[in-house]
C-alpha cells in the first residue's frame, strides 16, 4: 500500500495522576473515579468501560471520597473541607457546601440515599441531609479526638462504624452516641507505632471489617467489641477495602500494589458454618492501591500508578471469553494532543499548561523499519501556563499553527502565534466573546478562519477569527430538541460546509455551516461515541463507537453509506471487536480517498475501504505475515484492516501529509520513573 | 532408575500374623477394585483394605475351630469373594454378607491347594493332587472326582496367567530334590510336565513368573543367592515326555562382598526385580532389607533396610510393595524407569551427531526376545522351523547363533561360497527392507564375517565392513570383535568410523585406538583415505612444510621445534603463542583420527588405567596436539572449533587433564615435555587472568549496555513504516 515516514514522538511528558478513590454504582453500571489531582471520571461499564465523563481537577479541590446517592447523584468530599455535588451533564461542580469540620477524610451515604455522613480531621462525624439540588447540614455525632479516616453505614442505616487511629467506633445514628469503641492494636503487645484504620465496612450481620496499617484485615463483633478473625495479608498497610453487595466477598488493596480477595466460604462442604478465607491474590499494580471497588462480577482497583484495573471474577462469568478478560486503563479515552498539519506543530495538553512543539525533519529516505538521520531536531516552541487553580478542559491548535485556544472551567483563552524566523511571539486575543463555559472541545476549521467551541446543553458556538488577532461570535448552534448534555466531540468538514457534534447523550447532530441551520441527526446508536471525522472529499461522517463498531454516514444523503451497510451486514472481525481501548482519533488521507486512518492506545490502523473485509477465519493483524510473502501471493491475503502495533501506548496519531505520519507515544516506563518510589520489596535473587 | 518412595502402614497384625516361626500372612490378593487388597491371615480372618486410605472396608471370619486354608480371592466378574476353609469347604459370598456361616457353601471331594482369580478368565481351582478345574465347572458338580496327577509330588508354588483368551496355570512341584514344572492350558485341557535342570545341591527357594509373547518366563531364586531364568514356550504341542528345562543365570544377588539371602521376590518390569531378604556381609550381622535390582546391568538399584524383621513374604500390586515389617503390614510405593548404562555410568557421547540414531537395544540379542520375534515371524508359515530354532537354542544357550531362514542360510554360505558371491548376497540382504531385529541379524553377519577373518588371516572385506558400519546403526556390543580385528589390521579409517558411530566402545578399545593412531607413521597415513571433515576447517596445512612436519611428528621431538620454543620464550607472550601454534604437531589425517578419539564416550575411571600405559613419547605428542587444539579454540571468541565433529573445548580440556593425570610423573621427568608443560601453564594462567579481568569489567559492560538501551528509547526519531 505504501510507505510512511513516521515521526515517532516520545517527548509528551504526560504523567497521569494516581487513582485516589472509586465509587461503583451497581444500578447504572457506572464507576466514578477520583484522581489525586482532583479530577473525577465516570466509566460506563455497559459502554465497554468507556471513560464517558471527565471533570478536570482543581488545585484546591482534592477528592478523598466519592459516593453515589440515589443512583445518579455523585458527591465528592476532600481535604478542602467541602462537600461537592457534581453536575454530570455539564461536567462541573454543581454546588458545594463547607463541611465545617476541617479537612474531610471520608464520606458515606446511607442505603436509602437520604443522608451523607462525613468524617473530619477534627474527629467529628457529621450528618448531612440530601435534598433536591444539594445537601443540608443535619447534626453532629458524638465527637472524640482523632481524625475519622473511614466510615461505613450499617445496611439498616441505624449505626455508623468509623475508623480512626488505633481505634474504631460505632455510633448510634438515632442518639448520636458512641455505642462501642474498640482498640484495634490491643492484641499487639509492645507496639509503639500507631495503628491506622485505613478502611472500614459494616456488614448487615453486625460484623465490622477493618483494614489497617499493620497489614491486617480484621473482623469484629461490634456489639461485644471482640475480634472474630484476623488475617495478616501484608507487611505494609492495607489501604482500601470493599464488600460485594451480597456480602460474601471482600476485596482489599495494599500499599505493595497487591490486591486480595476474601470470600465467605463454608468450613466444610455443605456445612452451614462459614468463615472468611483469603482466596485470590493479584498483583496488577506497582504502587499503593488506594482504592478498590467490588462490582457483582469483578474486582476493581485503582492505584497511585494511575492504573484502573478491572478484574472479572471467573466464577461469576457465564462463559469464558471476552467479557472475562482483565481490563487495565492508564491513559484517558480522549485526546490530549492536537496537531497543526501544515505547520507541523504539536500541541500537548497537560493538567495546567500547554506545550507547543515543532517537529523535526529529515531529507533522507529509507526502507521499512529504518531510522532516518535527522537534519533538524524537534523544537520546544512555547509553554503556556494556565493561570489559576483550575485545570484545562480542552485545547487546540489551528492547522496553520497561528492560533491556539484552550478552556478551563471558567475561562476561555485564544492566542495568536507568530513565527518570525527563529523567534516566536504569542499574543493573547483580547475581549473574547462571553460564552457559556466551560468549553468541552475546541476545533478550528481547515482554513483556520473559524473556531468551533463545544459547549453545554448540546450547543456549539462558532467564532470567526480575525486578523491580526481578534475574533467575534458568529453563531450558536443548538439541537432541535432540548438536550441537557454537553457536546464532547466535534468534527468539521474540510470544505467548511458541515459540522458534526456528539453530545453526552450519544446523539450526533449535523449542522450546515453555510446556511447556519441544523441539517440532520445521525440515527441513534446505543453506545458512546469515541471519535468522529468528516471525509474531506466525500463528506461522509465516520463514527467510532465504544463497542468498536464503525459507521460511515453520508451527510449530503443523510443516510448510512453502502460500505457502512456492508460492514454491518458482514460484521467486523472478532479480534477487532474484542479490543479493549476505544478509537480516539480518526483522520483521512486526501490522496487516497478510500483510506480511513484510526488509532487506539495499542494500534494504528489504515482501513482501506476498497479491499474486502476480513472474516473471522482470517488473521486480522496480518502485516508481518504479508511482509514475508512474495508480491504475487500478497494479493489474495490483503484485507481492509492494515494494523500496525509497533507504536505503544499510542496517545495520538495523525497524517501530516500524503505519506508522513506523526505518532505520539508515552512509554509506560517513562512515566513510571516519575512516580514516587513504591515500597521497596525484597525480590528473589536481588 | 528405580527408587523406593514413601512407606506407610496398612494395618497392624495380630499375634499370628506377625513375624516369627509359622507367622506371616496366608496371602495378599488384589481386591475387586483398584487400590483394594484382600488380606488373608493364617487363622480364620480375611480383610478387605482400601490401600490409599489405609482403611479396612470389610472383614470376614470363619467359625471357631475352622481355619482358612486357601487365600481369599475375588471373582472380578461377579465381584464375589471365594475362600476355602478346612481344605475342602468352599465358601462364596458378596460384599454385603456379614456372617460366613450363612453364605454359599460347597464341600469338595479333594483338598484345594489354591484358587487363582484372573480378571477376564474367572477363578481357577488347583487341587493338591494337581487337578485343575475352573470354578464354574466345579460348581456344577462339587463332589466330582478330581484326578491325582502328581502322585507323591508336593506343590510348591502356582500362578495363573491369561494367554490371549485362555487361562494358563503353572505350578511347580518337588519330589526328592527334583523339581518339576507343570503348565496347564485350561481351554485346551492339555498339561505339560517339565523337569527343571538340576544344579548339584542347589534348591529353588522361591518362584515367580510372567508371560510375554506366549512365553512364560519362570524366575527361580536358588539357594546359592542367584536368580535363574527358565523359558517355557506355550506353543509346544509335541507330546514329549518330561522335557528338561534349561536355565540361565539372570542375576547374582551380591553387592561388594555382601550377599543377599533372598526369601521372596517379584518381577517389576522387564529389567527390574525386587527381592526381600537378608543382606549378610562377612563378619557382620545380617540385616533384612528390600532391594530392587536391575537385571539388565546386574546392578543393585536401591535398598531399604528393615530393622524390625519381616516374615519373608513380599507382594506387589499397582506399583506398591506389601510386606510384614515387625507387627505391621507395610506398604512402600516405588518408581521404576528404564535406564541406559551410558546414562547411568560415565560420560555420554556428545549428541551432536544426529545421523547416529538412538542406542541399539542391547537386549535384541538376548535369547528369549530373538526367539520370540523369530517365532512371531515364522509361526504362521513354519511351525516346525520355529521348533527347530527352539531346540537349537536349547542346545547352546550361551552362544547364540540366530539362524533365521535368510540370515542363517547366508551364514552357512560364509564357509562355502567365494568371497565375491558371498558379499553380493550380503549386500542384497542389507538393501532389503528392514525387518524386525534387522540390526541383530546384521550384528550376527558381522560376527560371522569377523570369524571368517580370524580363521583366514588373508581375508579382510574392508570396504564391505566400512559400508555396513557407515550405513547401519550398529554398536560395539553388537559386533565386539569388529574393532579388535580392525585394530589388528590397523584399519584406521574403519576405526575412525566406529569411534564416531558406536555409542558404547569400552575404554580399553578407545585406548587401543588412540595408541594405534599415535604410533602409526604419517607417511603411511598419507596413503590412506581418512575422513578429514573434523579438521579441514581449522588446521593449517602448509604443503611446502609437510615433509619437515612429518619428520617432527615421527620423532615426537625435533631440534627445530626445540629451537623455536627457546626462541619463543624470549619474545613476548602473544607472538609466542601465535608462533608456537601456527602449525599442528600432527598431520591432518592423524589429527582427524585423534579427533575421533576425543569425541568418543568414556569414563575417566576406566580410561585412566589404560592411559597410563601410553608410551611417554606418544603421550607428549598427544598432549602437544591437545595444546594446539586448545590454543586454536581459544583464538576465536566463541571457543568452538569450526567444522563437523570437531572437538569441543570441554572435550579437549577433559582429555588434557586425563592425560596429565595419567602421565604426570613421566612428564615432569621428560626434558622435551618440560617446555610444553611450561607453555601450557603459561597459557592457562594467561587465560585465567584474562577471564578474571573480563569478570571485572562485566559490570561496566552491563552499564554500557543499559546506557545503550536508554539511548534506544530516545524521545524523537523519524522512522519508515510500510503498511501492505
Amino acid at each position: 500500500m505504501g510507505e510512511f515516514e513516521v515521526h515517532r514522538v516520545r517527548f509528551f511528558g504526560l504523567v497521569p495522576a494516581g487513582v485516589r478513590c472509586l465509587a461503583y454504582q451497581p444500578r447504572g453500571g457506572r464507576l466514578a473515579l477520583a484522581r489525586t489531582d482532583g479530577a473525577v471520571e465516570v466509566y460506563n461499564f455497559a459502554a465497554n468501560y468507556f471513560q464517558e465523563k471527565v471533570i478536570p481537577g482543581h488545585e484546591a479541590r482534592s477528592v478523598e471520597a466519592l459516593c453515589w446517592v440515589t443512583g445518579d447523584r455523585l458527591f465528592g468530599a476532600g481535604l478542602g473541607g467541602e462537600i461537592s455535588e457534581y453536575d454530570l451533564s455539564r461536567l462541573c461542580v454543581a454546588c458545594s457546601v463547607d463541611g465545617g469540620g476541617g479537612p474531610i477524610w471520608s464520606m458515606a451515604a446511607n442505603s436509602s440515599g437520604t443522608q451523607l455522613a462525613i468524617g473530619c480531621e477534627d474527629g467529628s462525624v457529621k450528618l448531612f441531609q440530601v435534598v433536591p439540588g444539594g445537601i443540608q447540614f443535619e447534626r453532629n455525632l458524638d465527637r472524640r479526638k482523632g481524625r475519622i479516616l473511614c466510615l461505613s453505614w450499617h445496611p439498616s442505616d441505624t449505626h455508623i462504624a468509623a475508623g480512626s487511629i488505633d481505634i474504631l467506633r460505632v455510633f448510634d445514628v438515632r442518639s448520636g452516641q458512641t455505642v462501642q469503641r474498640v482498640m484495634v492494636n490491643y492484641h499487639v503487645h509492645k507496639v509503639k507505632r500507631e495503628c491506622i484504620v485505613w478502611s472500614i465496612a459494616f456488614l448487615s450481620s453486625g460484623t465490622v471489617v477493618t483494614s489497617d496499617s499493620f497489614g491486617r484485615v480484621q473482623f469484629w463483633d461490634w456489639e461485644r467489641g471482640t475480634l472474630l478473625e484476623s488475617h495478616t495479608v501484608s507487611t505494609s498497610s492495607v489501604l482500601s477495602l470493599a464488600v460485594s453487595e451480597e456480602e460474601d466477598s471482600i476485596v482489599v488493596g495494599t500499599s505493595t500494589g497487591a490486591t486480595y480477595q476474601f470470600q465467605l466460604l463454608p468450613v466444610k462442604m455443605g456445612s452451614l458454618e462459614k468463615r472468611w478465607v483469603r482466596t485470590k491474590p493479584f498483583q496488577h499494580h506497582t504502587h499503593d492501591v488506594r482504592a478498590v471497588a467490588h462490582s457483582s462480577t469483578a474486582l476493581i482497583s485503582g492505584g497511585l500508578d494511575a492504573q484502573l484495573v478491572i478484574r472479572p471474577l471467573m466464577e461469576k462469568m457465564q462463559k469464558k471469553g471476552y467479557e472475562a478478560a482483565l481490563r487495565k486503563f492508564t491513559f484517558p479515552h480522549r485526546r490530549l494532543v492536537s496537531c497543526a498539519r501544515k505547520a507541523r506543530l504539536l500541541l500537548f495538553q497537560f493538567s495546567q499548561h500547554l506545550e507547543l512543539w515543532r517537529l523535526g525533519s529529515t531529507d533522507e529516505t529509507g526502507k521499512d523499519g529504518e531510522v532516518l538521520p535527522l537534519c533538524r531536531m524537534p523544537e520546544h516552541l512555547v509553554q503556556l501556563k494556565s493561570k489559576g487553580p483550575e485545570h484545562i478542559y480542552c485545547s487546540c491548535v489551528s492547522p496553520c499553527g497561528s492560533w491556539l485556544a484552550y478552556s478551563t472551567a471558567s475561562r476561555f483563552h485564544l492566542y495568536r502565534v507568530r513565527y518570525e524566523g527563529d523567534s516566536i511571539s504569542v499574543k493573547k486575543v483580547p475581549k473574547v466573546p462571553k460564552l457559556l463555559l466551560p468549553a468541552y472541545q475546541l476545533q478550528f476549521s481547515a482554513d483556520s478562519d473559524h473556531l468551533f467551541v463545544a459547549s453545554a446543553r448540546g450547543s456549539v458556538h462558532v467564532l470567526q477569527l480575525l486578523e491580526p488577532g481578534g475574533c467575534k461570535h458568529l453563531h450558536s448552534y443548538r439541537p432541535t430538541a432540548e438536550c441537557p448534555e454537553a457536546v464532547y466531540l466535534l468534527a468539521v468538514s474540510s470544505d467548511g460546509h458541515w459540522l458534526a457534534a456528539a453530545s453526552g447523550d450519544w446523539a450526533i447532530h449535523i449542522y450546515n455551516l453555510k446556511c447556519f441551520k441544523h441539517h440532520c441527526t445521525v440515527p441513534t446508536y446505543d453506545c458512546a461515541v469515541t471519535a468522529l471525522a468528516i471525509h474531506p472529499i466525500t463528506n461522509n461522517l465516520v463514527i467510532a463507537y465504544s463497542d468498536q463498531q464503525l459507521f460511515e454516514f453520508s451527510i449530503p444523503e443523510k443516510q448510512y453509506t453502502a460500505w457502512s451497510r456492508t460492514v454491518q451486514n458482514q460484521g467486523l472481525h472478532k479480534v477487532w471487536l474484542e479490543r479493549d481501548s476505544p478509537i480516539t482519533h480518526i483522520t483521512f488521507n486526501p490522496k487516497n480517498p478510500s483510506h480511513i486512518l484510526l488509532h487506539d492506545i495499542y494500534m494504528f490502523c489504515v482501513l482501506d475501504k476498497s479491499l474486502p473485509l476480513p472474516d473471522n477465519s482470517a488473521l486480522l493483524m496480518n502485516q508481518s505475515t504479508l511482509k514475508q510473502l512474495p508480491e504475487t501471493a500478497r494479493q489474495r491475503q490483503l484485507h481492509a484492516f492494515k494494523i500496525c502495533k509497533k507504536f505503544q501506548p499510542l496517545l495520538f496519531a495523525d497524517l501530516l501529509d500524503e505519506n508522513c505520519l506523526v505518532m505520539v507515544e508515552r512509554p509506560i516506563m517513562d512515566f513510571k520513573t516519575q512516580l514516587p518510589l513504591p515500597i521497596q520489596q525484597k525480590k528473589f535473587g536481588t | 532408575m528405580a527408587a523406593l518412595c514413601d512407606s506407610f502402614t496398612l494395618c497392624g497384625l495380630g499375634p499370628s500374623g506377625g513375624v516369627g516361626l509359622g507367622g506371616g500372612l496366608l496371602a495378599l490378593e488384589p481386591g475387586p477394585d483398584p487400590d483394594h487388597v484382600l488380606l488373608t491371615d493364617r487363622g480364620r480372618t480375611a480383610t478387605l483394605f482400601k490401600v490409599s486410605d489405609q482403611k479396612p472396608l470389610g472383614c470376614w471370619s470363619v467359625k471357631h475351630g475352622q481355619i482358612i486354608t486357601c487365600p481369599v480371592v475375588c471373582n472380578f466378574e461377579t465381584r464375589e469373594y471365594i475362600a476355602v476353609h478346612d481344605d475342602k469347604v468352599l465358601r462364596i459370598w458378596k460384599n454385603t454378607d456379614i456372617n460366613l456361616d450363612k453364605v454359599f457353601k460347597a464341600t469338595l471331594s479333594s483338598d484345594v491347594y489354591r484358587i487363582h482369580s484372573l480378571p477376564y478368565g474367572g477363578p481357577i481351582v488347583l487341587f493338591k493332587g494337581g487337578g485343575v478345574r475352573t470354578l464354574d465347572v466345579l460348581l456344577e458338580a462339587p463332589q466330582q472326582e478330581i484326578e491325582n496327577i502328581i502322585s507323591d509330588e508336593v506343590i510348591k508354588w502356582s500362578e495363573a496367567f491369561m494367554d490371549g483368551q485362555q487361562p494358563v496355570l503353572i505350578f511347580t512341584t518337588e519330589k526328592g530334590g527334583d523339581f518339576f514344572v507343570y503348565v496347564q492350558k485350561l481351554k485346551m485341557n492339555n498339561l505339560h510336565k517339565y523337569k527343571l535342570e538340576q544344579l548339584e545341591l542347589l534348591k529353588p527357594l522361591s518362584f515367580t513368573a510372567y508371560i510375554k509373547n506366549q512365553i512364560i518366563t519362570l524366575l527361580c531364586l536358588y539357594s546359592n543367592d542367584s536368580v535363574y531364568k527358565v523359558l517355557i514356550p506355550l506353543q509346544q504341542n509335541s507330546e514329549e515326555e518330561e522335557q528338561i528345562l534349561p536355565k540361565s543365570q539372570l542375576l547374582k544377588l551380591s553387592v561388594s562382598g555382601s550377599v543377599l539371602k533372598g526369601t521372596s521376590f517379584v518381577v517389576l518390569d522387564k529389567d527390574h526385580i525386587a527381592v526381600l531378604g537378608s543382606l549378610a556381609a562377612p563378619g557382620e550381622e545380617s540385616k533384612e532389607c528390600l532391594t530392587i535390582w536391575n537385571t539388565k546391568f546386574q546392578t543393585l538399584q536401591t535398598l531399604k533396610e528393615l530393622p524390625l524383621a519381616t516374615s519373608g513374604q513380599l507382594w506387589c500390586y499397582e506399583e506398591k510393595f506389601f510386606f510384614t515389617h515387625g507387627k505391621v503390614l507395610t506398604v512402600i510405593t516405588y518408581k521404576c524407569e528404564t535406564s541406559s548404562l551410558a546414562a547411568a555410568v560415565g560420560k555420554q557421547k556428545d549428541s551432536q551427531t544426529p545421523d547416529v540414531s538412538s542406542f541399539v537395544n542391547w537386549n535384541t540379542l538376548a535369547d528369549e526376545e530373538l526367539v520370540v520375534s523369530l517365532q512371531s515371524q515364522q509361526s504362521v508359515v513354519l511351525k516346525s522351523e520355529s521348533k527347530m530354532t527352539l531346540r537349537s537354542k536349547r542346545n547352546s544357550i550361551a552362544k547364540v547363533q540366530p539362524d533365521t531362514l535368510s540370515v542363517g542360510q547366508i551364514l552357512l554360505n560364509i564357509k562355502d561360497t567365494s568371497t565375491t558371491v558371498f558379499e553380493e548376497e550380503l549386500r542384497q540382504l542389507i538393501s532389503k527392507a528392514r525387518m524386525p531385529d534387522f540390526q541383530a541379524s546384521i550384528g550376527c553377519v558381522i560376527t560371522a564375517l569377523i570369524n571368517r577373518c580370524k580363521t583366514n588371516p588373508k581375508y579382510y572385506p574392508r570396504n564391505f565392513l566400512l559400508h555396513i558400519v557407515q550405513t547401519q546403526d550398529l554398536s560395539y556390543s553388537l559386533c565386539p570383535d569388529l574393532m579388535a580385528v580392525a585394530l589388528e589390521k590397523k584399519d584406521v579409517h574403519l576405526l575412525q568410523i566406529c569411534l564416531q558411530r558406536f555409542p558404547d566402545i569400552p575404554e580399553e578399545i578407545t585406548y587401543a585406538c588412540l595408541k594405534v593412531f599415535l604410533s602409526i607413521s604419517e607417511a603411511y597415513l598419507q596413503r590412506i583415505d581418512v575422513n578429514l571433515e573434523s579438521v579441514i576447517c581449522y588446521i593449517d596445512i602448509e604443503f611446502n612444510n609437510k615433509e619437515v612436519k612429518t619428520e617432527i611428528v615421527e620423532n615426537g621431538f625435533n631440534a627445530e621445534l626445540e629451537q623455536e620454543n627457546i626462541r619463543n620464550t624470549e619474545i613476548t607472550k602473544e607472538t609466542h603463542l601465535t608462533a608456537d601454534c601456527s602449525f599442528c604437531p600432527v598431520g591432518p589425517q592423524k589429527a582427524a583420527l585423534l579427533n575421533a578419539v576425543l569425541h568418543s564416550a568414556y569414563n575417566e575411571v576406566f580410561l585412566l588405567p589404560h592411559l597410563k600405559n601410553l608410551p611417554a613419547q606418544q603421550a607428549v605428542l598427544f598432549l602437544r596436539y591437545l595444546y594446539y587444539l586448545y590454543v586454536k579454540s581459544s583464538e576465536k571468541i566463541n571457543t568452538a572449533l569450526p567444522g563437523i565433529r570437531s572437538p569441543t573445548v570441554s572435550q579437549i580440556m577433559d582429555w588434557m587433564c586425563l592425560l596429565l593425570d595419567a602421565h604426570f610423573t613421566v612428564m615432569v621427568m621428560l626434558p622435551e615435555a618440560k617446555e610444553l608443560l611450561s607453555n601450557l601453564h603459561k597459557f592457562v594462567r594467561a587465560q585465567v587472568r584474562f577471564y578474571s579481568e573480563l569478570n571485572k569489567i562485566e559490570g561496566s559492560l552491563r552499564e554500557l549496555q543499559r546506557l545503550n538501551h536508554q539511548k534506544d528509547s530516545q524521545t524523537y526519531s523519524i522512522e519508515v513504516l510500510e503498511l501492505i
